[in-house]
């Protein structure tokens, strides 16, 4: 397990330089010089330029500029931000939780309604229902987010006006920041008020980026619960004449779980990248958001760092999952 | 059933073509056939882009600015699904994104088939650390979730429709160098690569006449379903304001165009995703059915 466990970490560390030399190099490439673009219209002053160059040491060799950026990283230096100047690594960890809420939230939505969707068509394999519910997921699996995004906000907020149509909370309220998990903050603040009120600003970004994963999910588990349903063991179980509900809870469905767990891990990434979507529609004030804001004003120290971030974040995740798996199926662990 | 047809096959002198045998296994599955008729229909229409479209999809008719769909009360005769809020006639302007979101597709496919194959030949077929060097090319590029990425190498490059589709195509093409070393291993030290490995065949040969005819079936699902997401992709790409910029007539950026007027004129937003909606499902659907009438395993179960 050991070996495993060091393979795998052996494996991150090329992977890690690769995507710093990724976001040094993006800053380098971007057309036109950094300066020009870090600067903006204030670098029409040559020494200004000279200044700036020499302090962010641009005036030295490529490779030195690569060993200074590599001493920054890995002492949590990710530079200001040109807009804000605040550090880019606070700014990260101030927004970062809303964007986990908002993950976390629309991960559960899609487990809890994509498994028992994917269990019941499964169990009605071939009928009406089956093909109702698969056809489904797999519209909802191809569904462009914005425009669902946009076309929830036109149902919910505009036309029912059950829910709001952007931000996290409603302006009356405020919640001290305690661990930045404003659901969290509000039940440690007591506010209950407020805590609705953010469950109410959670729904729509929720559905928005919950329906991919929720689609997939469903699709999972349907065949892989067929799949299982076919095995020997529950055959013997079906014989011994065990409880049908039974059979196919504990039977079936701990073994069918397994690739379902795999596939929902695999998908920090597109809900990060989904997130990017759902935050620019709902106003929503997360990474997703901060990255394209960073896009848009040409803030590259932000863009460099939250690539860096983000990258590092799925790195870990998937690690983490890699290592999982490992532990829970000895196959994957002696493969190689 | 599935036993009936096997053994009427064993019978038959006649060897049935694989391709009279995909097509029982494709056309099996309704939702497959849906999909490919959908998809037939599209290229139809984007190849008659010209003749179907009423009107020039740049041009503004004055004085006609967000007009509704024919069955709506205040709508005019001339312009069947309205015009946006610069008088362009919505109707040929998705006319012509039907076009233009099929090339982006092709365009994306074809590009990353040619460097992701090439690089999964060369990974599978030399090994050491030609390998792994091209494979740890591949993670760094799935370090980033692929729309990320894709705003990253768009970043680099300028915004534009070009740069997009170069931008979605770099993010693709590690799933073509995967599928294609994973392959090639598994086919390398079979008896028919070796017998023409000894009758003297070069790397080349051995490569792309040899190996890469049996690689062939999973690159075929992948890159159906890589159709699906280039358009979507492409799609999202326009919507944040970073593939094809207006005035063209892209449904991604037509969206994002129309966002502004959502509550009092819904349609141009509806319609241009629905496009999206219906184009990426019709390219899933099909690729499903692919998968499992190319896929040996599912095969007959």
């Amino acid at each position: 397990m050991l070996r495993f466990f060091l393979n795998r970490f052996l494996l991150l560390i090329p992977t890690f330089i690769g995507v710093t030399l990724l976001t040094f190099s993006m800053v380098r490439l971007i057309k036109g010089d950094p300066i020009t673009a870090m600067l903006g219209e204030r670098a029409v002053d040559p020494r200004w330029v000279e200044e700036a160059k020499a302090r962010l040491g641009l005036d030295q060799p490529l490779i030195v500029q690569y060993g200074i950026y590599i001493n920054q990283v890995v002492q949590g230096d990710l530079g200001n931000s040109i807009v804000t100047s605040k550090p880019v690594l606070s700014e990260f960890w101030d927004l970062f939780p809303a964007t986990i809420e908002l993950a976390l939230s629309a991960m559960l939505f899609g487990i809890v309604f994509g498994i028992p969707l994917g269990i019941i068509a499964a169990l009605r394999r071939g009928k009406v229902s089956d093909y109702l519910t698969m056809g489904t997921a797999l519209t909802g699996q191809s569904l462009p987010i914005f425009w669902w995004g946009l076309l929830l906000i036109l149902l919910f907020s505009i036309t029912l006006g059950w829910t709001p149509v952007s931000g996290r909370l409603s302006f009356e309220f405020y919640v001290e920041p305690i661990t930045g998990f404003l659901l969290l903050d509000c039940i440690l603040s007591n506010d209950w008020p407020a805590f609705y009120s953010a469950i109410h600003h959670l729904i729509l970004p929720t559905l928005a980026l919950g329906t991919i994963p929720l689609a997939i999910i469903a699709r999972m588990t349907r065949s892989s619960m067929i799949e299982v349903m076919g095995e020997d063991y529950i055959r013997t179980a079906k014989a011994k004449g065990l409880n049908p509900k039974r059979i196919v809870l504990i039977h079936g469905l701990r073994n069918a779980l397994i690739p379902v767990i795999t596939v929902i891990g695999l998908q920090t990434g597109s809900l990060l990248a989904g997130a990017v979507l759902t935050e620019t529609i709902f106003s929503w004030p997360g990474i997703g958001k901060w990255l394209i804001d960073s896009l848009d004003r040409r803030d590259y120290p932000v863009l460099q760092g939250a690539v860096l971030l983000v990258a590092s974040f799925i790195m870990i995740v998937n690690f983490i999952i890699d290592i999982l798996y490992g532990l829970i199926n000895p196959r994957i662990r002696h493969g190689r | 059933m599935a036993a009936e047809i096997d053994q009427k096959t064993s019978h038959q002198v006649i060897v049935p073509s694989v391709f009279a045998e995909f097509w029982r296994n494709f056309s099996r599955n309704k939702g497959a056939l849906v999909g490919f008729f959908l998809i037939v229909a599209l290229i139809i229409v984007a190849i008659l882009a010209d003749l179907l479209a009423p009107y020039d999809p740049a041009y503004q008719f004055e004085g006609r600015f967000l007009l509704p769909p024919a069955w709506v009360e205040g709508s005019m005769v001339d312009h069947f699904l309205g015009t946006d809020n610069v008088g362009r006639d919505i109707l040929s302007r998705l006319i012509h994104g039907a076009r233009l979101s099929l090339i982006i597709g092709l365009i994306v496919v074809t590009l990353s088939l040619i460097f992701g194959v090439s690089l999964g030949l060369i990974a599978g077929y030399f090994g050491g650390w030609v390998d792994f060097m091209i494979m740890r090319l591949m993670d760094i590029i799935q370090a980033l979730p692929s729309l990320l990425m894709a705003l990253v190498i768009i970043a680099i490059l300028e915004k534009s429709l070009t740069n997009a589709m170069i931008a979605i195509s770099i993010t693709v093409l590690p799933h073509y160098a995967r599928l294609t070393r994973a392959a090639v291993i598994s086919e390398i030290n079979k008896e028919y690569v070796i017998a023409s490995r000894v009758a003297g065949a070069g790397s080349l040969r051995l490569m792309l006449i040899t190996l890469l005819p049996n690689c062939l079936p999973p690159l075929i699902v992948q890159a159906t379903l890589s159709f699906s997401s280039a358009i979507l992709d492409a799609a999202a790409l326009g919507f944040l304001g970073y593939g094809a910029q207006p005035p063209t007539a892209e449904w991604g950026t037509m969206l994002s165009e129309a966002r502004s007027f959502i509550t009092q004129h819904p349609w141009i937003v509806t319609l241009p995703g629905l496009c999206i909606l219906i184009t990426v499902l019709a390219f899933n659907l099909m690729g499903d059915g692919l998968r499992d009438a190319l896929d040996p395993k599912l095969k007959r179960t």
